[in-house]
């Protein structure tokens, strides 16, 4: 089993992050768990960071769960792949 | 199928792709997947393309999906399929080789409909918006600071696309055919209320326009005329003209599919030319037309990110031998991030014959439109107005009459019905 092809070229290990913003509301709960990674633009626009270093976990992981329609999936990819 | 699992096959490798081979694998399938992709790059998110990642805020390569890791798949990346033997069960790869399979997913979504003329398109400082290296290519471009940017095509990418560049503090004119940008999906009622607060932003919109050639100067784009005889200076062009779905590859295949899609039958599988369901492949995402049951059978094939989602793990599970409980039916879903706009809908506009203003106000920039069809709810659309819209969703699942009964919150004297404006 080959690994995806630019994986190993491509960016840097980390989490990947992905937020399905036809269930984000803008509660903006993820802002206050990981201010640096998740904040609302205009009234209800939600930027995130997709990539966040392995090193903001926690942060990342406050936001996952206090998300109050659960619109945020994290991913480790050195964890499972 | 359980107990002979077989060789499963994935063509296409975004969202619907990586969804589906999730739930291929969740629902037990344990023999070996393949998954072919044209593009040298894992599955990536692509609304981010139109957006941060055109603003700087992320890297084109920062959008790689969670859930590529841990499938245990065979990724042939950087090769795209070319043709479909299905007597053979076979699938032929543009670097000659061939691929067998027992259960087969396409989901080989679109591409961006190139600008008509192949040569003017290939200037420089003219661009599409769809995969992860055009976004990259564009930010290049919006970052050296063009002196102003053109987009042709007011659907959801160029309102996009137009909306940051203004963002960015870039002169920017938008060209839309249309008598409003968003005209086709939203209708000119509605369209005209966004085309109103992106020009609030500075974008200069042309509306009832088209652009009929550019010109350039040692083959970089310099300047574009306009069918009305009239012309503007640009160095970037950015051509939003909507999107082709990828089933040329299908040629020959037996298959009933056509530039709007491939056909699906109501649990998934593709159907021959004859109508009758492949039992070995399925599809799912931008290239999938199915009968949607919330719209008595209509066949559609939808290019939203949360029908990639939804439709790429029913025919997953559909491919690993779970009977599906329904017919997919999930209500179309989308979202478009517009400068600090957020435009959300739910259903289908399609046929509309009124629409009402059922939250706020447009004048003010954040407002709920409901849309209605012979006395129902057919489709809904918040601006800023997101948290209104799942109440609305409801309303339109269950079929609910139009004009909505009992007055919403802040409409005591009951809505306004208006023509929504469909050509």
């Amino acid at each position: 089993m080959s690994a995806p092809a630019d994986v190993s070229s491509g960016p840097p290990p980390g989490l990947r992050v992905s937020v399905d913003l036809n269930l984000c509301q803008a509660y903006a709960q993820c802002c206050y768990a990981a201010p640096r990674h998740f904040r609302i633009e205009g009234h209800e626009a939600l930027f995130y960071d997709p990539a966040p270093a392995v090193q903001d976990r926690d942060a990342i992981e406050r936001a996952r769960v206090a998300c109050p329609v659960q619109a945020i999936r994290v991913e480790e990819p050195e964890r499972t792949a | 199928m359980a107990q002979e699992p077989g060789r499963a096959l994935i063509v296409g490798a975004g969202l619907a792709a990586l969804r589906g081979a999730e739930a291929l694998r969740a629902a037990g399938f344990s023999g070996p997947l393949t998954i072919v992709g044209d593009e040298p790059h894992p599955p990536y998110d692509r609304p981010p393309l139109s957006k941060h990642v055109l603003t700087g805020a992320i890297p084109a390569d920062a959008t790689t999906l969670p859930g590529v890791g841990g499938l245990a798949a065979d990724w042939q990346l950087g090769s795209a399929a070319l043709r479909l033997d299905r007597q053979a069960r076979m699938v032929g790869l543009a670097d000659g080789r061939t691929l067998p399979y027992d259960r087969l997913l396409i989901a080989t979504g679109t591409r961006a409909r190139p600008w008509p003329n192949p040569h003017e398109g290939r200037l420089a400082g003219v661009f599409t918006l769809r995969g992860r290296d055009d976004a990259a290519a564009l930010r290049q471009a919006l970052a050296a600071g063009p002196k102003h940017v053109l987009v042709i095509g007011g659907g959801f990418i160029g309102c996009e696309v137009a909306s940051l560049c203004r963002q960015l503090g870039l002169p920017v004119t938008l060209v839309e055919p249309g008598p409003t940008p968003l005209a086709r999906v939203l209708g000119r009622t509605v369209g005209a209320f966004i085309g109103a607060i992106h020009e609030g932003h500075g974008v200069a919109l042309r509306c009832g326009s088209e652009v009929e050639w550019l010109e350039a100067e040692d083959g970089r784009l310099t300047r574009a005329h306009l069918v009305d005889g009239s012309s503007l200076a640009t160095d970037v062009a950015v051509v939003a003209l909507g999107a082709v779905r990828n089933t040329e590859w299908l040629d020959g295949a037996g298959l009933s599919a056509d530039s709007g899609g491939v056909d699906c039958d109501a649990r998934g599988h593709v159907l021959d030319t004859e109508g009758r369901p492949d039992p070995h492949i399925a599809a799912a995402g931008d290239v999938a037309r199915f009968p949607h049951p919330i719209y008595d059978g209509r066949r559609v094939a939808l290019e939203h990110w949360s029908h990639a989602v939804a439709q790429g793990i029913h025919a997953g599970r559909l491919l690993a031998g779970a009977e599906p409980e329904s017919p997919y039916d999930a209500l179309p879903t989308f979202w478009s991030t517009q400068g600090d706009l957020v435009v959300k809908s739910a259903g289908l506009t399609e046929g509309a014959d009124a629409v009402a203003i059922t939250q706020g106000d447009p004048a003010a920039g954040r407002f709920v439109a409901l849309y209605g069809r012979a006395g129902r709810c057919i489709a809904a659309v918040s601006v800023d107005s997101a948290r209104w819209l799942p109440a609305h969703a409801e309303l339109i699942a269950a079929r609910a009459p139009f004009p909505p009964r009992g007055a919403a919150t802040d409409r005591p004297n009951g809505v306004a019905i208006f023509e929504p404006g469909f050509a």
